[in-house]
């Protein structure tokens, strides 16, 4: 044969060139530092963290700005405004989660499916800032005369008890906000597992008789529920540690109070940091990095919760 | 009711509604919430005539009776199939509706102050009408750059790594680690970069370079995720029969699988730069704010576009009109960079993908 | 240009698990040998570990020696890309790169090893790779669309084009038409009959028929059972094979009685 590229001197006789490459050695070992080195920056993340957050475990509480009685008494009422505040979000989204990705996995026709599906993803990709000022700008004020509609004719409820804030500036308006913009992933999340129903067992559903309903509540929820339950974590997770929104919408103080409407409302870790950081010196900076140690352990604790359940019955991806 | 087909003589039909009757019921509950707000506003019970009550009320009154009607004419079961698929498509409704008032607001907001002047001048001496955001602008494009070029190699990498090379505990482990990593929130990754600079710079560190590492944290994760989703699409004979041809693991991952999977890593890629550009806390914490130009990211604070927002918003001035329009517009440049970047990662991702021909 | 094979005791494990079991045979050059038995018996693990693909699956390995030409494929220091260098292989599906042109294709063992090549060398080898596969004249005329829009049997022909272009000394095919229809099956089954001049081939084929029709010799592997390793069972003449096999398994095998 003409051979038109020079054989390898090698070919008659097989080599006995080292079986290990060095464009192979070198990109192998490339791509295992890499993933080494993610190793070492949640290493790192979690050190500093904690080696940060010490002086303000050890410090004298009177040093610290408001003068808690202990960081306990700091850190607790922003601990509830977070928790208070991620579940109201949880609470009013997941319904809505789920019903959306039931309308675009099997409500809406085939082709807008697809387009409603980008426009639920567009959602997920407004800046959270933006969405604070939206939740201050136009959802406040728009929700206020509810809000007194609701002190002034159920306000025996406790959740609803007055007095009525003026502004809308609740913290109701910021679990709104937080589940608006939670909303994005639980529903990719819930579409992309009830997608997924073996299309066999929704055709024995319906070859039964049952309704488009009753085929939903027997083949595609059952099947659905892991991605349900992660869904809502991963969200929870998102509304734990998100910042802007919250710190926008509101005027917080330092309490502990499950009153939904009132112009007095707990903050949250995230949001507070991110307001009193730019001010903070000395100890109470460490006091801040401590919170965020909290809120990190918190997020954390739900993730894996979450990653637990999702892994436990089978590898589709999740949110990202 | 004329709406209703008459008694079937086919032993397998049964009453059923037309299928225009849900759209006339649809039609009827709102004229008829609307005739009963605006009697009640007439009476004076309640204030005025409001759009959203009616929509609420029609809502209602839909579902109550399409309800009613169905399980007369076709029996519960489809009555429940009825009335869940209308709770259904409130549900989408209801969440569109925020979506449309955000942009509608944004863009009816940011357009005022959405002009020359906003892209050419920064904030410095400004005070009351004027002034821009390039200032932010740039901030923006030189911690998202770094932030990318820092995250883009490790994230790819690391993906080659957990789709080609990784077996055992440590590739379990990263992966593990990876997911841990997706869950930090933005605010800790602020206080992650800000401990770590301090430990190099003292106390009070604001600087650029500081903000774009803690984007990093933040991005390496999700790049990390979605290359290696993109990577193990690569059907494995691909990979076979580039081995099969004598070509070294390295090269067949270098010239054989990414260039095929590189249409759905750069919209994964494009998807992360669109999700940082627009984080606003951890910037907040170490990189600051200013109202000055500072294209030096290891000195000095930094402004970004989402903190300009913030502190527009929060700082307002004694011309606090002047302040909320810079916001605003601040917002909705923001909001167009982030939606072309999607669309162009979405557009990307149909028209370069290879087809596998099967 | 073509070389002999000898496997001697070849035993393949997948982790614990023993595929196949002690595998002696010969495969003379410039012949056709088909292996051929039952789902799930081994032959295509066997056939991988000929030009080492096995290895491509995580826990895979072998005992046992495979000379080509009298060098031990699985001695010291023998890098299994250049064994696949001289073994090409041609797969079950067809699996044109997405990416590449029919042409960069055809140069892809080439371009992909960072060789340089002048552009009419290129031209040269790529006429004449896609002549021996028999494909030249259905696609000189669009040589830079892409290689998946060719019908199956045409990218099939095309990977063997790909195959050969890096000039082996052996193509190893694992049921190369199974995909395919009848008619470009025949136009594999000619090509085989031609290639067979220049290379020593092996193929795994479920199709008795076309082991009868291509092959010089034919070997017959088996399995006991579900979790026992495959066996070769006879090696010989493909006419003894079909005609008068020795042991009872194969004639009820080629003869339609189980399988």
């Amino acid at each position: 044969m003409t051979a038109t590229t020079p054989r390898p001197a090698s070919a008659e006789a097989l080599p006995a060139k080292p079986a290990i490459r060095l464009g192979d050695l070198l990109f192998s070992r490339a791509a295992l530092w890499s993933g080494g080195l993610i190793l070492v920056i949640l290493a790192a993340v979690a050190i500093f963290l904690v080696a940060q957050s010490i002086p303000a475990l050890t410090a004298d509480p009177a040093d610290f700005v408001g003068q808690p009685a202990s960081f306990l008494d700091y850190v607790w009422p922003l601990v509830f405004g977070t928790l208070w505040s991620a579940a109201l979000a949880l609470v009013m989204a997941l319904p809505l989660a789920i019903g959306i990705a039931l309308f675009i996995s099997h409500y809406a026709p085939r082709k807008l499916a697809q387009a409603l599906g980008y426009l639920v993803d567009l959602l997920a990709a407004v800046p959270s800032v933006v969405y604070g000022l939206w939740g201050i700008g136009v959802l406040a004020p728009a929700i206020q005369p509810v809000y007194s509609w609701l002190v002034d004719n159920a306000g025996w409820f406790p959740l609803f008890a007055g007095p009525v804030s003026g502004t809308g500036r609740t913290i109701l308006t910021a679990g709104i906000v937080l589940g608006v913009m939670i909303l994005p992933v639980m529903t990719a999340i819930c579409r992309e597992v009830f997608l997924q129903t073996p299309v066999l067992h929704e055709e024995a559903a319906l070859a039964l008789g049952a309704t488009r309903w009753e085929m939903i509540r027997m083949a595609v929820l059952p099947f659905g529920r892991p991605g349900i339950i992660s869904g809502a974590m991963l969200g929870l997770g998102r509304a734990l540690g998100e910042t802007m929104a919250v710190a926008m919408v509101l005027s917080p103080q330092a309490i502990v109070s499950f009153a939904l409407l009132q112009s007095a409302n707990p903050s949250t870790i995230a949001a507070n940091i991110a307001l009193s950081f730019p001010e903070a010196y000395g100890v109470n900076v460490n006091l801040l990095i401590a919170t965020g140690l909290v809120l990190f352990l918190i997020t954390l604790a739900v993730n894996s919760i979450a990653r637990y359940v999702v892994n436990r019955r089978k590898d589709f991806s999740g949110a990202n | 009711m004329t709406a209703i087909q008459t008694a079937p003589a086919n032993p397998l039909a049964h009453g059923r509604l037309h299928r225009r009757t849900p759209w006339m019921v649809l039609g009827l509950s709102f004229a008829v919430a609307a005739g009963v707000l605006s009697l009640l506003a007439a009476a004076g019970t309640i204030g005025s005539l409001n759009l959203i009550a009616v929509a609420v009320l029609g809502t209602v009154f839909y579902i109550v009776s399409i309800g009613v009607l169905s399980s007369q004419v076709e029996g519960r079961r489809q009555a429940t199939d009825r009335i869940v698929t209308a709770v259904v498509t409130t549900a989408f409704v209801l969440a569109v509706i925020p979506l449309v008032s955000l942009v509608f607001t944004v863009v009816a907001n940011g357009l005022a102050r959405f002009d020359v002047q906003f892209f050419t001048f920064s904030m410095r001496n400004v005070v009351g009408e004027g002034g821009g955001a390039v200032h932010a602008i740039t901030g923006t494009l030189l911690m998202t750059g770094t932030a990318a070029i820092i995250s883009i190699p490790i994230g790819l990498l690391t993906a080659i790594y957990l789709v080609e090379y990784g077996r055992g505990p440590l590739a379990r482990a990263i992966t593990f680690f990876v997911d841990v990593m997706t869950g930090i929130p933005s605010i800790v990754a602020g206080l992650f970069a800000f401990a770590l600079f301090a430990l190099f710079f003292g106390p009070g560190v604001r600087m650029g370079f500081a903000g774009a590492v803690a984007l990093s944290v933040l991005m390496i994760p999700v790049v990390v995720r979605s290359c290696e989703e993109m990577l193990r699409i690569v059907p494995n004979e691909l990979r076979e029969a580039s081995f099969a041809l004598g070509v070294p693991k390295w090269l067949t991952v270098l010239k054989v699988v990414l260039p095929t999977s590189i249409a759905g890593i750069t919209t994964g890629i494009m998807l992360a730069i669109a999700r940082v550009i627009g984080e606003t806390a951890p910037l907040l914490i170490v990189a600051g704010f200013t109202a000055s130009m500072n294209t030096n990211l290891f000195a000095d604070r930094m402004q970004s576009l989402p903190v300009f927002v913030f502190t527009s918003y929060a700082n307002q001035g004694v011309d606090f009109q002047a302040d909320l329009d810079r916001a605003w517009a601040g917002a909705l440049t923001l909001i167009l960079i982030v939606m072309v970047l999607n669309l162009a990662a979405r557009l990307i991702a149909r028209f370069f993908a290879p087809k596998f021909g099967r | 240009m073509s070389k002999r094979i000898e496997v001697n005791d070849l035993n393949v494990y997948y982790g614990k698990f023993k595929a196949v079991e002690d595998v002696t045979l010969t495969i003379e050059p410039r012949s056709v040998t088909a292996f051929i038995g039952p789902s799930g018996c081994g032959k295509s693990t066997f056939i991988r570990t000929l030009n080492r693909m096995h290895e491509v699956i995580p826990g895979a390995y072998v005992e046992g020696e495979v000379l080509v030409d009298g060098n031990n494929l699985y001695g010291p220091g023998v890098d299994p890309v250049l064994v696949r260098r001289q073994v090409g292989m041609v797969f079950q599906r067809p699996n044109p790169f997405p990416t590449m042109s029919i042409r960069d294709n055809v140069l892809a063992g080439v371009t992909l090893n960072n060789r340089r090549i002048s552009k009419s060398d290129a031209d040269d080898l790529v006429e004449k790779s896609l002549q021996g596969a028999n494909l030249w004249n259905e696609v000189k005329d669009r040589l830079d669309r892409p290689g998946s829009g060719l019908s199956g049997g045409q990218q099939q022909r095309l990977c063997i084009a790909r195959a050969i272009a890096v000039e082996p000394e052996v193509i190893l095919m694992d049921e190369p038409c199974s995909a395919l229809d009848p008619i470009s099956t025949l136009a594999i089954e000619d090509l085989i009959e031609e290639l067979k001049q220049d290379y020593t081939i092996v193929i795994v084929t479920h199709n008795m028929q076309q082991a009868s029709r291509v092959s010089d010799k034919t070997a017959f592997f088996n399995i006991a059972g579900t979790g026992m390793p495959g066996k070769l069972i006879e090696y010989d003449d493909t006419s003894v094979i079909f005609s008068n096999p020795s042991v009872k398994a194969t004639e009820d095998y080629v003869s339609g009685k189980f399988g």
